[in-house]
């Protein structure tokens, strides 16, 4: 099935030794010209890549608190070396996180610092060279901006900004990745990632209406640039088509519709999710928010919410406000934007939504904790409030619900392996290894409670999980959405499971 | 005034200046760099008290470490509160009189000093024994420590071993503070400390102990999370805004 080693799941997760190199031939596809100038960036490398490199850097450090203090923080302590998916998967010492931003940091301390300049030998620092840059792209393509080092770092170091920083400076000297930059183009041009147009979005969503009718009897709407609607949902494009993202939007309508609100999509803002951040870049991660402010003005909504998509929720929860803000013209009352496990969950603390359980019984569930949300947004209004809030809709919906190992889950997640812009074809060897932690902790959950599939709520972790599952010995359809189980469960009203259920009791 | 007060004098002094305007630039650098995105790491605190809270946490119990590793924990925390207590202990040599609660921890200041050697030397071998801490240490790394185990070893030896003139070092440093310049005791083990020490005061600002200052600053750790509460803009970012209107 592949042509690299599918790593070992073991009975108790070991620390492997480092190995130098093993991953340097991991590199994904350079993106050509055409997926550059959309961005704003050179079409290819520059002649003078290594001034303008440098100077990127000058500004970069200027303009992020988090960039200049993380490159002068760290003390090697190595507290971090063994927190990194991608390390235990691969072994490759770069994967350390330290090691990696020591990559970046090396030619900082070069080019910025007395002892850099003056004694480089001393403290490890280098020369901006070629070999550097290749380096540079290979490594800072290995990381998945998950946060997991910065929660066990003393000073809380996140190689995620030092990564987002790499890129951006590449992608300035004309050397980007064409996975994130070609995606990003798509938005500009059409107004999602997968570059589903307008009449496919329409197409696909009554397709929608019409398979839950036929299966609850209840007309279901699934609207699309509705003018005057409560609520604007912007969710992953994904969820318009791909398993088991689909079945997740089936559930969020059908939520929408017991609570009475009415609701739009739009294929302006058709994409929750904001490839900008991957590379570093405010100003296009802030030109792609921006689309949703705009799409909410348009279609003179009053609440914005956000479907299940892991990074997606990052940008919407911490930037959203900072970038497409203020939004005094929404309603108040409602946190701005909401995630629609906040949405369901709140109609299940007020006894608005039915269910019965017994629809899931086919399955014993574990949560997935996605990166981005255990790690860099919050749900509700208590710390912790996305590990609590989705466990919550599980167990309202399904009978039987386990943990993974509390060291692999809540901050401590273990990123899919796909996130931060590599779910590519092109970096399938990173993404099988890198999701070796998780597919271990699912393994100890399926042999000591008879766990059979796998709930998330972001959109790459399903696609990426659909890809690995079966190189761990498991199977694609094992990953479910979380709103997928509220749709299998939801009892509603006037519905064909309504009335088999007062039938039962008769 | 001897070759040695005189050099020693003058060490101090430029140290002094060195140590202070260096750490003053770097902390002005940390202070005026924005942080335009809200980063926290999460779960984190929603208000300023919880943020307080959070840094006090790390600041005195390393609580980000204790979850990640139990040695680097253990070997770290007994260095830096051994030196905490060891560096409280030396005011009695810059104060005259001496503060009532600096005599009081007179004797645990002593004994912290075996502490802080522990927790040094135990970093300093994990950076040997540990392939993956290994691969990531420099040479300064290692000189660092070298450093510190010095001057923990150099004053221990004075303490314990070959002691020096304590009343005429004291009167060495109240004289400095005063610019009234006192003699220094030629003792070879006492110039290896002081040398050792004013060494550390000069690299401080351009190493990597300006994670001290530096964790302050740390956006992971000292945002509060409001996001959605309140609009966060970095005055550049406000620029940028504004320009497009």
């Amino acid at each position: 099935m592949a042509d690299f080693e599918v790593p070992e799941l073991k009975e108790y997760p070991i620390i492997p030794k480092l190995k130098e190199g093993v991953m340097a031939h991991s590199k994904p596809f350079v993106a050509a010209g055409k997926f550059q100038t959309p961005l704003g960036y050179p079409e290819e490398l520059i002649d003078n890549w290594k001034e303008v490199a440098i100077d990127k850097m000058g500004e970069l450090l200027g303009k992020f608190r988090s960039l200049q203090v993380f490159l002068d923080a760290c003390v090697h302590c190595g507290a971090c070396t063994d927190k990194c998916h991608y390390y235990l998967g691969t072994s490759d010492a770069n994967n350390m996180p330290v090691a990696r931003q020591e990559l970046l940091r090396k030619v900082y301390r070069r080019y910025f610092t007395f002892a850099g300049k003056y004694f480089p030998k001393l403290v490890g620092a280098a020369d901006l060279t070629e070999d550097v840059l290749d380096e540079w792209y290979s490594y800072f393509h290995q990381c998945s901006q998950c946060r997991r080092c910065s929660v066990f770092c003393p000073y809380g170091i996140d190689t995620a900004e030092i990564s987002m920083a790499a890129r951006e400076i590449m992608d300035a000297v004309g050397k980007g990745q064409k996975y994130c930059n070609e995606i990003i183009g798509k938005v500009y041009v059409i107004g999602n990632n997968l570059g589903l147009p307008e009449p496919a979005l329409k197409d696909t969503l009554e397709g929608l209406e019409e398979e839950v009718e036929e299966d609850t009897g209840v007309k279901v709407r699934y609207p699309l640039d509705e003018k005057g609607a409560e609520i604007l949902l912007v969710t992953p494009s994904a969820d318009f088509f791909a398993e088991p993202h689909v079945d997740g939007l089936i559930g969020y309508g059908k939520v929408f519709h017991e609570a009475g609100v009415s609701w739009t999509m739009s294929s302006k803002a058709s994409e929750a999710a904001n490839f900008g951040m991957f590379i570093g870049s405010y100003e296009n991660m802030r030109k792609i928010a921006l689309r949703i402010r705009e799409a909410a003005l348009e279609l003179g909504v009053k609440r914005i919410v956000f479907g299940e998509c892991g990074h997606a929720w990052r940008v919407a929860y911490s930037f959203l406000n900072t970038l497409a803000g203020p939004f005094d013209f929404l309603d108040p009352r409602y946190p701005v934007p909401q995630h629609i496990c906040e949405f369901t969950y709140n109609l299940i603390q007020e006894g608005k939504l039915r269910f019965n359980k017994e629809e899931n019984d086919h399955m014993k569930l574990t949560f997935h904790d996605s990166c981005n949300v255990a790690r860099a947004s919050r749900m509700g209004n208590m710390e912790g409030g996305p590990f609590i809030i989705p466990r919550e809709v599980i167990k309202a919906t399904c009978n039987y619900f386990y943990d993974m190992p509390q060291d692999t889950i809540g901050e401590a997640t273990f990123c899919c392996g796909g996130g931060g812009g590599l779910l590519t074809d092109d970096l399938m060897e990173l993404r099988v290894k890198g999701s070796q932690p998780r597919m271990e902790a699912l393994k100890r959950v399926t042999e000591d409670y008879g766990v059979t599939n796998l709930a998330a709520i972001c959109a790459i972790c399903k696609s990426q999980f659909s890809k690995v599952l079966p190189y761990y010995g498991f199977t694609m359809d094992q990953i479910v959405s979380v709103h997928q189980l509220v749709s299998n469960a939801i009892v509603m009203k006037g519905s064909e499971q309504e009335a088999e259920l007062a039938g039962e009791t008769e | 005034m001897s070759l040695v007060t005189a050099l020693y004098t003058g060490l101090f002094y430029v140290a002094t200046v060195i140590l202070i305007v260096g750490l003053a630039l770097r902390i002005r650098k940390y202070a005026q760099t924005p942080a335009p995105l809200k980063i926290p790491t999460m779960p984190a605190p929603l208000t300023e008290t919880g943020v307080a809270m959070r840094m006090a946490r790390e600041v005195v119990f390393f609580e980000s470490l204790f979850k990640s590793n139990k040695w680097i924990w253990i070997f770290g925390y007994l260095f830096h509160f051994g030196m905490l207590l060891v560096l409280l202990r030396h005011l009695r040599y810059f104060t005259e009189p001496v503060w009532f609660w600096v005599n009081w921890i007179q004797p645990f200041g002593k004994y912290a000093a075996f502490a802080m050697l522990a927790g040094l030397l135990g970093l300093w071998a994990r950076r040997f024994l540990v392939d993956r801490v290994r691969y990531i240490s420099t040479p300064s790394d290692h000189l660092m420590l070298a450093l510190l185990v010095g001057i923990v070893m150099s004053g221990l030896g004075m303490g314990y071993l070959v002691h020096t003139d304590i009343v005429a070092v004291k009167a060495f440093f109240l004289g400095l503070m005063r610019f009234s310049p006192q003699p220094l005791p030629a003792d070879p083990l006492l110039l290896v400390h002081l040398g050792l020490v004013a060494l550390l005061m000069i690299v401080f600002p351009i190493s990597k102990l300006l994670h001290a200052p530096g964790v302050f600053f740390s956006p992971t750790r000292n945002q509060v999370d409001n996001a959605r509460e309140r609009r966060h803009l970095a005055p550049w970012a406000e620029q940028l805004e504004a320009g497009e209107r």
